[in-house]
C-alpha cells in the first residue's frame, strides 16, 4: 500500500477527462446547443490536457511502459521545466481549466472527472512526487565487441636446438615432427 | 477455442438484437409517436443503449464469481476439455462487458445530451408548433399528470433539470464512478500499483446503486393506453391546434412514464456476487494449520499448512491473508504440492512489501506464528497433463511452481502404480533467468531424478534447463567441466543450457522420436517467453497451450 504512486493513477485519471472534454465539447459544439462556446473552450482545453498528460512519468522503481509515440510530446512537456515536473502546479492547472467547462451539462461530466484528477495530483505532490521523463536506454553495444579477437601472435614454439630432430626419415620427409609408424619410402619409377 | 468464441458471438449477437429490437419499438410505435415529436432519433438511441447497459450490467458481475466458477468446473469435469476453456478466459471475459459498458454509457449519454436540449428549446419555444403544445402539457395534479416535457417552466436550465431529477443525478454519479473504476484498472495500475486498482474498483456498489435507481424518476413518457384509444396519434396529431376545443374529437393526450427495469435486470448476479462475497468471508474465517515453515536459499518461504475439508487438483492457487500484516490484502499463490499429499505448501519468494513483510514475520521465530487466512483452490487444473501419452511442459521463470505440482503428483501416481496413467514420457523445459530463487524446485528435481530411476524408469522424465541469465564466467566455468557426471550449477544429471531453447529443433526432434502419439504443450510463464515457442508449435503437431 506504501507503495503506490498517486501521480500515475492521476495521469490516467486526467487522460480520461481530457478525453471526456474534447467528446463533450464536440457534441455541444456540433449540436448548436445553448452556451456552444463553452463547448468550444472544452475541445481546446481537453485537447491541452490531453497533450500534457500523454507522456507518462517515469516511476520510481522498476522500468516504466511508454505510451505509443509519447517521446516526441514528452520533448515539448520537458521544455517546460519545474512547471510541469511540479504536480502542485498540475492539480491547480486542472482546477482551473475545467472551471469553465462546468456550465454546460454536455461537459460538465469532464469538469467533474478532471476535478478529480486534480486531487489526486494534490495527493500526488503532498507526498513529493514528480514527473520525470522516461529515459531511453543506451543502445546495447553490438555482440561483435564482445567476441574475443582472434590471437594475432603465433603459438609458442621451443628453441631453435629442440626443433631440429636428428632422424634421416624426418629430414626426407622434409622436416616434419611425426613419427611414422612403418617406414616409409618414396617409391618413385 | 471453438466454444469461446461461440459465446463471444451469442454474446455480440444479443447485444445486436436487443439494441435493433429496442430501437426500432422506440423508432416507430405510436406510444412515442408525440415523444418523439419532440426529441426525434435521440429517444431511440438512447434507450436501446439503455437496455445493452442493463443486458451488459447483469452480465459483468458473473465471471468475477470465483467460487460459482470453480464449482462449474468441479461438476464439469467428465464433460469435453473445451467447456472448461471459457471459463479460464472469465477475466477476459469481464474486461469485454466493462468496455462494452462504457461504449454503451457513451452513446446513451450522447443521446440523452441531445435530448434534454431539444426538450429544453422546446419548452422555450413560442412558435406554437406540436412541440410546444405538447411542453405546454401541464403537471398539475388535476390534470393527473398529463405532462410530457421535463422542463416544467422556460426558465429551467438542462443543468438545473439534470441534478434535481433522479435520472440525472443518478446518472453523472454512476458515469463518475464508472469513469474511476476504469482509470484504476488500466494494465499500467493493476500491474504496479494492484491495491489502488482493487479498493478504486468497490466503486461498483455506487454504479449498480445508481443503475438501479436511475430509472424510479420515470422521465421516459409514453402515451397511456386509454388515451391512445380515445385520440390515437395518428388522426389527433394534425390537429393539435383544437385539442382544447369543445367540438373536437380530440382530447389533449394523455402520458406516463415508463417503470423502472433496471433493477430487473441487474438483482439477480447482485444477489449471486453478495453470496459470492459471503462464502469468500466464511472459507477464509476456517482455520488453516501452519504445519512447516522452511527457509529456503534466496529468501523464499516454504510454509505447509493444512485446512478442515480443503482439497486440490494439480495446477491450482490459492488466495493467502496475513491479517497481522494486511487486513485486507489476499495475495495469490500457486500450490506446489500433489492433491496426493496431506498438506498444501506454497512457496513465496519476496516481490513486494507483503511478501518481505511476511518472510520477515515467520523468520523472526515469532510465537504464536503469524495466522494464516487461505480462500481457495481456485484456477483452472491441470489434470490434462495426464491424459497425454506424451507430454511437453515449459516452464518460465515463476511458471514453474504449477509444474512443481504436476511433478509430485505423477511420482505419487508411479507409487501407487495408478493405471490410468496414460502418460510414458514427459519433456520439461525451464527457463529461467538464474536458479536461484528456485534452488527449491532444484532439490525438487534431483530427489525426482533418483526416485525415477529407483522406480527403474529412466527415461520417463527428461528435462532441460535453460539460463538465459548467463555470462562469460558461468560458461567458461561449464566448459571446464564438461567431464563431470552432474552439472555443476544444479547438481542434475541433465547438463544445463544457456540461452533460450531453440524451439524449432526441439519440437521437431520429439515429434520425429513420437510419430504416433498426441503429443500435450503446456506453457506456464510470462508472455514474451511463451510466444515463441506457441507460434512454432502449430505447423508441427496438434496443440493445446493456456
Amino acid at each position: 500500500m506504501g507503495q503506490i504512486e498517486w501521480a500515475m493513477w492521476a495521469n490516467e485519471q486526467a487522460l480520461a477527462s481530457g478525453l471526456i472534454l474534447v467528446a463533450g465539447g464536440i457534441v455541444a459544439t456540433v449540436g448548436r446547443f445553448a452556451q456552444w462556446y463553452f463547448g468550444a473552450y472544452s475541445i481546446a482545453a481537453g485537447a491541452l490536457v490531453c497533450l500534457l498528460e500523454y507522456p507518462r512519468g517515469r516511476r520510481r522503481k522498476g522500468s516504466t511502459m511508454e505510451r505509443c509515440g509519447q517521446k516526441y510530446v514528452a520533448a515539448a512537456v520537458k521544455l517546460f521545466g519545474p512547471l510541469t515536473r511540479n504536480y502542485y502546479v498540475r492539480a491547480v492547472l486542472h482546477l482551473l481549466l475545467s472551471v469553465p467547462a462546468g456550465f454546460l451539462l454536455a461537459t460538465i461530466l469532464g469538469t467533474v472527472c478532471l476535478a478529480i484528477a486534480s486531487v489526486i495530483y494534490l495527493l500526488a505532490a503532498i507526498r513529493g512526487e514528480q514527473w520525470l521523463p522516461i529515459e531511453s536506454k543506451p543502445k546495447e553495444r553490438p555482440q561483435a565487441e564482445d567476441i574475443k579477437p582472434p590471437p594475432s601472435n603465433p603459438p609458442p614454439r621451443p628453441p631453435a636446438e629442440a626443433r631440429k630432430k636428428p632422424n634421416e626419415d624426418e629430414v626426407a620427409a622434409g622436416g616434419n615432427p611425426q613419427v611414422n609408424p612403418i617406414p616409409v619410402t618414396d617409391e618413385v619409377v | 477455442h471453438w466454444f469461446s468464441v461461440l459465446i463471444l458471438v451469442v454474446w455480440i449477437g444479443l447485444n445486436v438484437f436487443l439494441f435493433v429490437q429496442t430501437f426500432l419499438k422506440y423508432e416507430k410505435s405510436d406510444e412515442y409517436y408525440y415523444t418523439r415529436e419532440i426529441l426525434g432519433t435521440a429517444l431511440a438511441v438512447a434507450r436501446a443503449s439503455a437496455r445493452c447497459l442493463n443486458f451488459n450490467s447483469m452480465l459483468i458481475l458473473v465471471p468475477v464469481c470465483r467460487n460459482l466458477l470453480s464449482f462449474l468446473r468441479g461438476t464439469c469435469s467428465f464433460c469435453n476439455r473445451t467447456l472448461r476453456k471459457p471459463l479460464d478466459q472469465n477475466l477476459t471475459f469481464h474486461k469485454l462487458v466493462a468496455y462494452a459498458i462504457c461504449i454503451f454509457t457513451a452513446i446513451h449519454i450522447i443521446a440523452h445530451l441531445f435530448n434534454f436540449e431539444r426538450y429544453h428549446t422546446s419548452q422555450q419555444a413560442k412558435d406554437g408548433s406540436l412541440a410546444s403544445v405538447l411542453s405546454g402539457l401541464s403537471h398539475h395534479e388535476k390534470y393527473g399528470g398529463s405532462w410530457l416535457n421535463p422542463f416544467q417552466s422556460p426558465n429551467m436550465t438542462v443543468l438545473y433539470v439534470t441534478f434535481t431529477s433522479i435520472a440525472g443525478l443518478t446518472g453523472e454519479i454512476g458515469t463518475v464512478a464508472l469513469i474511476l473504476m476504469v482509470t484504476s484498472a488500466m494494465e499500467f495500475i493493476r500491474r504496479h500499483y494492484f491495491e489502488l486498482f482493487w479498493f478504486t474498483h468497490h466503486l461498483f456498489i455506487v454504479y449498480f446503486l445508481c443503475l438501479a435507481l436511475h430509472g424510479f424518476g420515470r422521465i421516459v413518457r409514453g402515451q397511456t393506453k386509454d388515451s391512445m384509444k380515445e385520440s390515437h396519434p395518428h388522426k389527433c396529431a394534425q390537429s393539435f391546434e383544437k385539442w382544447d376545443h369543445h367540438d373536437s374529437h380530440c382530447r389533449p393526450p394523455q402520458f406516463e412514464g415508463n417503470p423502472p427495469e433496471s433493477w430487473k435486470w441487474i438483482v439477480a448476479p447482485v444477489i449471486l456476487y453478495i453470496f459470492e462475497r459471503i462464502l469468500r468471508l466464511l472459507r477464509s474465517q476456517q482455520r488453516v494449520m501452519i504445519t512447516e515453515v522452511v527457509m529456503h536459499p534466496s529468501k523464499v518461504l516454504e510454509l505447509q499448512m493444512t485446512k478442515q475439508g480443503f482439497s486440490m487438483e494439480v495446477g491450482q492457487y490459492i488466495l493467502v491473508k496475513c491479517p497481522s500484516i494486511s487486513l485486507l490484502e489476499w495475495h495469490p499463490f500457486t500450490l506446489t504440492s500433489a492433491p496426493e499429499e496431506v498438506f498444501f505448501p506454497i512457496h513465496v519468494r519476496a516481490a513486494g512489501d507483503w511478501t518481505e513483510n511476511l518472510i520477515r514475520a515467520f523468520e523472526q521465530h515469532h510465537s504464536p506464528v503469524p495466522r494464516i487466512q487461505v480462500d481457495g483452490p481456485f484456477g483452472t487444473v491441470s489434470e490434462d497433463v495426464f491424459q497425454y501419452e506424451v507430454a511437453v511442459l515449459v516452464g518460465a521463470g515463476i511458471g514453474v511452481t504449477p509444474f512443481a505440482s504436476i511433478l509430485k503428483s505423477i511420482w505419487y501416481k508411479f507409487q501407487r502404480a495408478d493405471h490410468n496413467l496414460k502418460i510414458q514420457k514427459i519433456y520439461f523445459y525451464w527457463i529461467c533467468r538464474e536458479t536461484g530463487a528456485f534452488s527449491w524446485f532444484n532439490d525438487l528435481m534431483i530427489s525426482l531424478e533418483q526416485e525415477m530411476e529407483e522406480l527403474g524408469k529412466v527415461g520417463f522424465l527428461n528435462y532441460r534447463l535453460f539460463l538465459t541469465g548467463w555470462d562469460s564466467n558461468i560458461a567458461g566455468h561449464a566448459a571446464l567441466n564438461f567431464d563431470k557426471a552432474t552439472d555443476i550449477l544444479t547438481g542434475l544429471k541433465q547438463k544445463t543450457y544457456f540461452g533460450r531453447p531453440k524451439w524449432e529443433n526441439e519440437f521437431s526432434t520429439i515429434a520425429t522420436a513420437h510419430p504416433k502419439s498426441v503429443v500435450g504443450v503446456f506453457l506456464c510463464g510470462p508472455q514474451t517467453l511463451g510466444k515463441e515457442p506457441a507460434q512454432m508449435l502449430s505447423p508441427i503437431f496438434q496443440s493445446r497451450s493456456r
